[in-house]
């Protein structure tokens, strides 16, 4: 096939422009890494970009979520470049590192960051088609990459010689090293439905999204990743009121800007993996492998759409969550994890496991409906089961407290209260 | 192309790198880091010998290789889990991590 | 040959091949030397990350990520945490070094030396030989026979379950040891 710049153009319109390339170009060597270069270069560029989206939209929701109006100055009504306005701010404050600081560490810190966040979209499927890489482990890459982000917090924490930046260092460890776990026990979860650790393969295997299979697991994977990202409730780790901003208090300028776009990144990241892995990536009803007539790939724009609509849904909850739960303390958070979470995930993934072999042995023909309504039962089971045993636990605690007759609503005195104030402002 | 001497040559320098990390450094954490380097250089030459012996033969056999590989792994992993914890208790009677100090079944 | 030539004839592979070493030698030269212990463990960090792209060079993706997760992701999170808990005995004044540093010095060389002398004979130029074709089935299907040798009772289920049991074991003792008791009385203690 020879070069034709409309159809180049247009492949650019119905994101086939890689497949194109490789038609056309496909026998040279040179073509592989240039197009891998051109593919970092692009997504790495948008994903910074995306930052400024993302930051604006996070603090306008929040306004309105808080009843406030937000940024509404620069650029015209909404203020829309308020971000951009801040990123030049930033760029223009001067770097302090400060005394005693461990000059290698305090500037690894904030790079690490961002890369490990970068790196992460190297294996999200975009479209049909559309991925960096399709690595045949790519779950298991995604795990590892996630786990070393970690490095860059104790690199900051470390490095910054300050007891609250060590501090804030030692609660991120501790918490996102804790939440790890149920995050990649629920991620294998889609896994063994699938059959294969492959992203692109995940996503083409979800007819019907593997959230409806599996809503349990689907809702502590998204617990688990609100606390990996250390968002609200899970903030402790730069908790304002406690250890001021944790690790990143000694950074100034765009290196504190740095931190903030991993953060930003990384929320993006796992919204989208979310998204992929529970929700069905790409997946719009089968329209994303629809192609026109003329040889048109009309399905994978809608397939991108699609992707995005659901990762913005997943970011959505993410600010609602945090515009609507106060902060846990450190011993709340940990219990949360390792007495409900962890067991928990560990249950659901030993039931899908056991379930899905005993769907394959004893009723091989079945369609994927019948298997998601056999799975989403033994959810619904379990999901009674568990708020019975919590129900329970809670009471026995209540009693415990304030004695057997203690049980049910009880209003708190608030109308006395009320009463006091009113009569100490009369005086 | 790579031959299968550079991986092996490799792999020994950094396994004596270690040796010599464990024969001479003082503290506890940093002989540790030494046997951990150790493992490593042992691991490159288990995935090396796969790639260029096993992985060639075409009956597919499982990747030997790669599960002694992981299995260097989780020993590392135990090993340093129990180490670090014995040397933070020895640090909390002895407020010391120098393995020449810890000499109390000399005297 | 000059060096100029040889540099131009590497191949890709090659160029991240000779990446790789020199960042795992490098740092782990660094890491056995280093007199700030905190700077050792980062350097041993940056050597892991180096094993891992020799991994890659060697078509084992799937263990070069199992390395982040396991040595980066958590065993040099955990020595980071043990230097930040004894980090009182980290006076960067005095030798990182024992006694034994010369003869320490004398065998590692030594070793080496054979052992490279012994892998630059072996089996007359074998070791020379190219790294022999795969087909891309056999690595891409690679991590399933993995999963599948491990309980398979004539491949690996048997060491799989010991090194279960070891790492459970492994992970209790850890814990049993490096709680804090009751407050220890020296006195006793050398008793």
């Amino acid at each position: 096939m020879s070069f034709n710049l409309i159809d180049f153009l247009l492949s650019f319109l119905d994101m086939t422009v890689l497949d194109y390339a490789n038609e056309v170009w496909g026998d040279q060597p040179w073509l592989s890494p240039l197009l891998s270069v051109i593919y970092i270069v692009v997504i790495a560029t948008v994903v910074l970009l995306l930052v400024f989206v993302v930051g604006w939209t996070e603090r306008k929701v929040l306004a309105r979520m808080q009843d406030r109006i937000g940024p509404n100055r620069v650029g015209g009504r909404y203020g829309m470049l308020q971000m951009v306005a801040d990123v030049v701010k930033m760029m223009t404050k001067e770097v302090i590192i400060p005394a005693g600081a461990d000059r290698w560490a305090y500037l690894a810190a904030p790079v690490v960051s961002l890369a490990t966040s970068i790196l992460l979209f190297a294996v999200l499927p975009l479209a049909p088609g559309v991925v960096g890489v399709n690595l045949p482990s790519g779950i298991f890459y995604v795990m590892a990459i996630s786990s070393v982000s970690i490095v860059g917090l104790l690199l900051a924490g470390w490095g910054s010689n300050n007891k609250y930046a060590l501090l804030g260092a030692f609660r991120a460890v501790s918490q996102l090293v804790s939440y790890e776990v149920p995050l990649m026990i629920t991620l294998l979860v889609p896994v063994i439905l699938a059959g294969t650790l492959s992203l692109v393969s995940i996503v083409e295997e979800q007819t019907i999204p593997y959230f409806f299979y599996v809503p349990l697991a689907g809702i502590i994977f998204f617990i688990s990743i609100l606390a990996e990202t250390g968002r609200s409730p899970f903030d402790l780790l730069e908790a304002e009121s406690e250890i001021i901003a944790g690790f990143h208090i000694e950074y100034s300028g765009m290196y504190f800007g740095l931190f903030m776009a991993a953060e930003y990144i990384a929320i993006m990241f796992m919204s989208a993996l979310f998204a992929t892995v529970y929700w069905g990536g790409y997946n719009f009803f089968g329209l994303e492998d629809l192609v026109l007539a003329n040889g048109f790939a009309i399905g994978r724009p809608i397939g991108f759409i699609s992707l995005i609509v659901k990762i913005a849904i997943a970011f959505f909850i993410f600010m609602w969550v945090r515009a609507t739960l106060p902060r846990f303390r450190i011993d709340q958070l940990l219990d949360f994890n390792w007495k409900l979470m962890v067991p928990l995930s560990l249950v659901l993934l030993f039931v899908v496991v056991l379930l899905n072999k005993a769907i394959d042995v004893y009723a091989p023909g079945i369609t994927e409906f019948g298997r998601m309504s056999i799975h989403l039962l033994s959810n619904v089971i379990i999901g009674i089961v568990v708020l019975e045993i919590m129900r329970r636990r809670a009471r026995r605690k209540r009693e415990a407290e304030e004695g057997p007759d203690a049980g049910g609503w009880r209003m708190e005195p608030v109308l006395a209260e009320s009463d006091e104030t009113q009569l100490a402002h009369a005086d | 192309m790579i031959p299968l001497s550079w991986y092996l040559l490799v792999a020994a320098l950094l396994f004596f790198i270690g040796l010599f990390g464990v024969f001479a450094r003082r503290n506890a954490v940093a002989i540790l880091m030494g046997v951990e380097l150790m493992l490593n250089a042992v691991n490159i030459n288990l995935i090396a010998f796969w790639r260029f012996r096993t992985v060639v033969n075409p009956l597919a056999p499982p990747p030997s290789g790669w599960a002694w590989a992981i299995f260097v792994l989780a020993v590392a992993a135990a090993e340093a889990a129990v180490g670090l914890a014995l040397i933070i208790s020895v640090y909390r009677r002895r407020d010391s991590t120098v393995v020449e100090d810890l000499d109390l079944l000399q005297h | 040959m000059t060096f100029l030539t040889f540099l131009t004839s590497l191949t890709s592979e090659q160029v991240v091949f000779i990446l790789a070493s020199i960042l795992t030698i490098g740092a782990a030269l660094v890491v056995v030397t280093n007199r700030n212990l905190f700077h050792a463990a980062l350097a041993l960090m940056a050597s892991f990350l180096g094993v891992a792209g020799i991994y890659i060079t060697l078509d084992a993706g799937f263990l070069a990520a199992a390395q982040l997760l396991v040595y980066i992701g958590a065993i040099s999170i955990l020595i980071i945490f043990a230097i930040m808990v004894t980090r009182r005995m980290m006076q960067v004044s005095e030798s990182p070094f024992n006694s034994q540093r010369g003869l320490g010095f004398f065998v590692a060389v030594a070793g080496f030396l054979i052992v490279a002398v012994v892998i630059l004979q072996w089996f007359g130029g074998e070791a020379f030989a190219a790294k022999p074709p795969v087909a891309p089935a056999v690595l891409s299907n690679a991590v399933a026979a993995l999963g599948v040798s491990f309980v398979n009772p004539n491949a690996f289920a048997l060491p799989f379950i010991v090194i279960s049991i070891l790492l459970l074991a492994a992970l209790i003792g850890a814990i049993y040891i490096a709680w804090p008791r009751q407050r220890i009385d020296p006195a006793e203690d050398e008793a």
